[in-house]
C-alpha cells in the first residue's frame, strides 16, 4: 500500500516535469508565433493585447519580399530530390538484396565506405564541377548532385532482405521479367520503406542550408532557409516580419511531421538517424 | 521441363538477373561516380596544390605544405578548439538530458504526446532555430527578462566573445535532444520486463535499479547517441553562419571548422587549402566512426 502510494506520487511528479519540459520545447515557437503577429508599431513591446494581433506581416513578406518564390523553390527542390532518391535508392537496394551479378559484394562495400565520408569534403570539388557545367544558381545544380544516398541504399537493402523471397521466386518461374517482379511483387510490399525514405529525405532537404547557400547565388534561386537568412541579415530590427518568415519555414515541415509522426519516430528508433 | 531445358532456363535467368542488376544500379552508380568518388579524388588531388577557382591555370604544386600550414594557422586552430569546446559542452549534456527525458516519459500517460512535443525542435530548420535563439537571447529578449528577477544583468549573448559559443551550445542541446530521446525510448523498449521483475524481487528500487540495471543495459544506445552527437558537433555550420553573419565572430569565438572551410574556399578562394582542411576534418570524423564500429561490433558479437 505504502509503496503503491509513492508510485502514484512519483508518476504524478514525472508527469508534472514532463509538462514543464513541454513548455521549454514548444515555448520558443509560441513566442515566435506571437511575435510574428505583432503590428510593426508595437514590435518593441513585449506584451501586445491579443486584439491588436494581425496576420499582416505574413502578407507583407509574401508580397513585398520574394518569400513566395523561396517557398516555391524549396517545395520544388525538395520534391525533385525526394522523388529522385526514392527511385535511385530503392532500385539499388533491391538489386543488392535480390539480384545476383558479378562484383555485387565489392560494389556494396564501396557504397558502405562512402557513407563514412563527411559531405564537407565535397564542397570544393562539386562547386568546381557545377561551375564548369554552368550549373551554379540553377535548379539542376540544387537537385541533380543529391539524388542518391548510400545510407538509404543500405536501409533499402536491409528492408528487402527482410521480406520473404518465395513470391518472387514463384513469379520468376512463372516467367515474369525482373522489372515485373520488382514493380508488381516487391514494390507493393515496401510501403514502410518508401514512407521512411520520403520523410527523411524531404525533411533533410527542406532544412538543408550549407549546399543551397553555396549553390544558389541570386535571390530568385534561394530556398527558404537561404532566403530567411538573407532577410534576417537585412531586416533584423523587424522581428515581427522575421518571425513570420521563421514560421513560414517551420510550419510546413511540422505539419508533415504531425501527419507522418508514427513513421518518423519508428524510423529514428530503428535507424538512429536524423534526416 | 526436361533437364536440358531447365539448365538453359537457369542460365538465361542468371544472365538476365545480372543485366537487370546493373540496370537497377545504374542511376546509383552514376551518382556515386560523378558526385561522390570523382569529387573526392579531385579534392584530394587539389589539396596538394595552391589552387584558386578563379585562376586554375596557375595552380601550383605545394606537396604537403597545405597540411603543414594548417597546424600553424591560428584561425584553423581556433576553429578546431571551438568545435572541441562545443562538443565538450554539448555531447554530455545532451546525452544526459535525452536519457532523463526518455526515463521521465517512458511510463507515464501521454507518452506519445510528449514524444511528439519534444521532437518538434529537432525537425525544425537550424536557420529558423538560430533566428529564434537570437531573438530570445538579445539584450531585451525573453531570456534576459526571465533572468532579471534573479539579479542576472542583461547580457548581449551573441555579441559577446565569452557568451556566444555557450549560447549556441544551449541551442544545440535544446534543438537536438528530442532526437536522442527517441533513440533512448527505443532502447528502453528493448529491455525485457522480466529483468526488472527479477531485480525487484532482489530488492532493487528506484535509483539502484536505474544505476545497476537500466543504464548498463542501455550501453549500446548510449554509445550510438554519443558518437552521433560527436560527429554532428564536429560538423556544425548552419548556426555559426546565420548568427555571426558568416564571419564566425565575435572575434572568431564562433568560428567552426566547416565555416572556416567555407570561408577559405569560397571567400578567399584558397580551394586547395580548404580541401586540405576538409580532409583533416574527415580524418577526425573517421577516427570517431571507427571507434564506434569497433566498440559496437565487439558488443554485438
Amino acid at each position: 500500500m505504502e509503496s503503491a502510494r509513492t508510485h502514484v506520487g512519483w508518476r504524478r511528479t514525472a508527469w508534472f516535469i514532463a509538462c514543464l519540459y513541454t513548455i521549454i520545447a514548444l515555448g520558443p515557437f509560441a513566442w515566435s508565433i506571437y511575435t510574428s503577429l505583432k503590428p510593426t508599431s508595437e514590435v518593441f513591446h513585449s506584451w501586445v493585447p491579443l486584439s491588436h494581433l494581425t496576420l499582416q506581416n505574413y502578407s507583407s513578406i509574401l508580397q513585398n519580399f520574394p518569400f513566395g518564390r523561396w517557398l516555391l523553390n524549396s517545395i520544388l527542390v525538395a520534391f525533385i530530390v525526394t522523388v529522385g532518391n526514392l527511385i535511385v535508392n530503392t532500385l539499388a537496394g533491391y538489386a543488392f538484396a535480390r539480384l545476383r551479378f558479378p562484383l555485387r559484394g565489392i560494389l556494396f562495400y564501396v557504397f558502405l565506405a562512402i557513407m563514412m565520408i563527411p559531405g564537407q569534403v565535397l564542397l570544393v570539388p562539386i562547386y568546381i564541377l557545377l561551375a564548369h557545367w554552368g550549373w551554379i544558381d540553377t535548379y539542376q545544380g540544387l537537385t541533380v548532385p543529391f539524388l542518391m544516398s548510400p545510407f538509404m541504399i543500405f536501409l533499402s537493402r536491409q528492408f528487402f532482405l527482410g521480406i520473404p523471397k518465395d513470391l518472387e521466386e514463384a513469379a520468376r518461374i512463372d516467367g515474369l521479367s525482373e522489372w515485373g517482379i520488382f514493380f508488381r511483387i516487391a514494390l507493393p510490399l515496401s510501403r514502410p520503406l518508401l514512407a521512411a525514405q520520403t520523410i527523411f529525405t524531404f525533411q533533410g532537404n527542406w532544412n538543408s542550408f550549407l549546399w543551397p547557400v553555396l549553390l544558389a547565388t541570386s535571390p530568385d534561386m534561394y530556398t527558404l532557409p537561404v532566403g530567411l537568412n538573407s532577410f534576417y541579415g537585412q531586416y533584423n530590427a523587424y522581428w515581427n516580419s522575421v518571425m513570420a518568415g521563421v514560421i513560414l519555414l517551420t510550419l510546413p515541415i511540422v505539419l508533415v511531421f504531425l501527419i507522418f509522426q508514427r513513421q518518423f519516430v519508428q524510423g529514428i528508433a530503428t535507424t538512429g538517424l536524423k534526416g | 521441363m526436361s533437364s536440358a531445358s531447365a539448365r538453359t532456363y537457369w542460365r538465361r535467368n542468371a544472365v538476365e538477373q545480372a543485366l537487370h542488376g546493373y540496370l537497377f544500379l545504374l542511376p546509383a552508380l552514376t551518382e556515386l561516380a560523378v558526385f561522390l568518388i570523382g569529387p573526392i579524388l579531385y579534392a584530394f588531388y587539389i589539396s596538394f596544390f595552391r589552387f584558386s577557382f578563379l585562376d586554375p591555370q596557375n595552380a601550383q604544386f605545394v606537396g604537403l605544405r597545405n597540411y603543414v600550414h594548417l597546424f600553424q594557422d591560428p584561425e584553423f586552430l581556433r576553429a578546431l578548439w571551438n568545435v572541441t569546446l562545443y562538443s565538450i559542452g554539448v555531447v554530455p549534456t545532451q546525452t544526459a538530458i535525452a536519457l532523463w527525458l526518455a526515463l521521465l516519459v517512458h511510463h507515464i500517460r501521454g507518452k506519445s504526446f510528449f514524444r511528439v512535443a519534444y521532437y518538434i525542435p529537432t525537425i525544425t530548420s537550424t536557420v529558423a532555430v538560430s533566428v529564434i535563439f537570437v531573438f530570445l537571447f538579445q539584450p531585451d529578449g525573453l531570456v534576459n527578462h526571465l533572468l532579471r528577477p534573479f539579479g542576472v544583468p542583461a547580457i548581449n549573448y551573441f555579441n559577446s566573445p565569452m557568451f556566444a559559443l555557450p549560447a549556441m551550445m544551449v541551442m544545440a542541446v535544446w534543438s537536438t535532444v528530442g532526437q536522442f530521446m527517441v533513440i533512448y525510448l527505443a532502447g528502453l523498449q528493448d529491455i525485457p520486463p522480466e529483468i526488472y521483475e527479477a531485480a525487484a524481487i532482489d530488492g532493487a528500487r528506484g535509483w539502484t535499479m536505474l544505476r545497476h540495471i537500466t543504464i548498463p543495459l542501455l550501453r549500446r544506445t548510449t554509445f550510438l547517441v554519443v558518437v552521433m552527437s560527436l560527429i554532428g558537433t564536429f560538423q556544425v555550420f548552419d548556426q555559426m553562419y546565420v548568427i555571426s553573419g558568416g564571419t564566425g565572430g565575435p572575434l572568431d569565438s564562433t568560428l567552426s571548422v566547416v565555416l572556416d572551410i567555407f570561408n577559405k574556399g569560397f571567400k578567399s578562394m584558397q580551394m586547395g587549402y580548404a580541401s586540405a582542411m576538409a580532409f583533416v576534418l574527415f580524418a577526425i570524423i573517421l577516427v570517431l566512426t571507427l571507434i564506434q564500429h569497433a566498440v559496437l561490433g565487439r558488443e554485438t558479437d
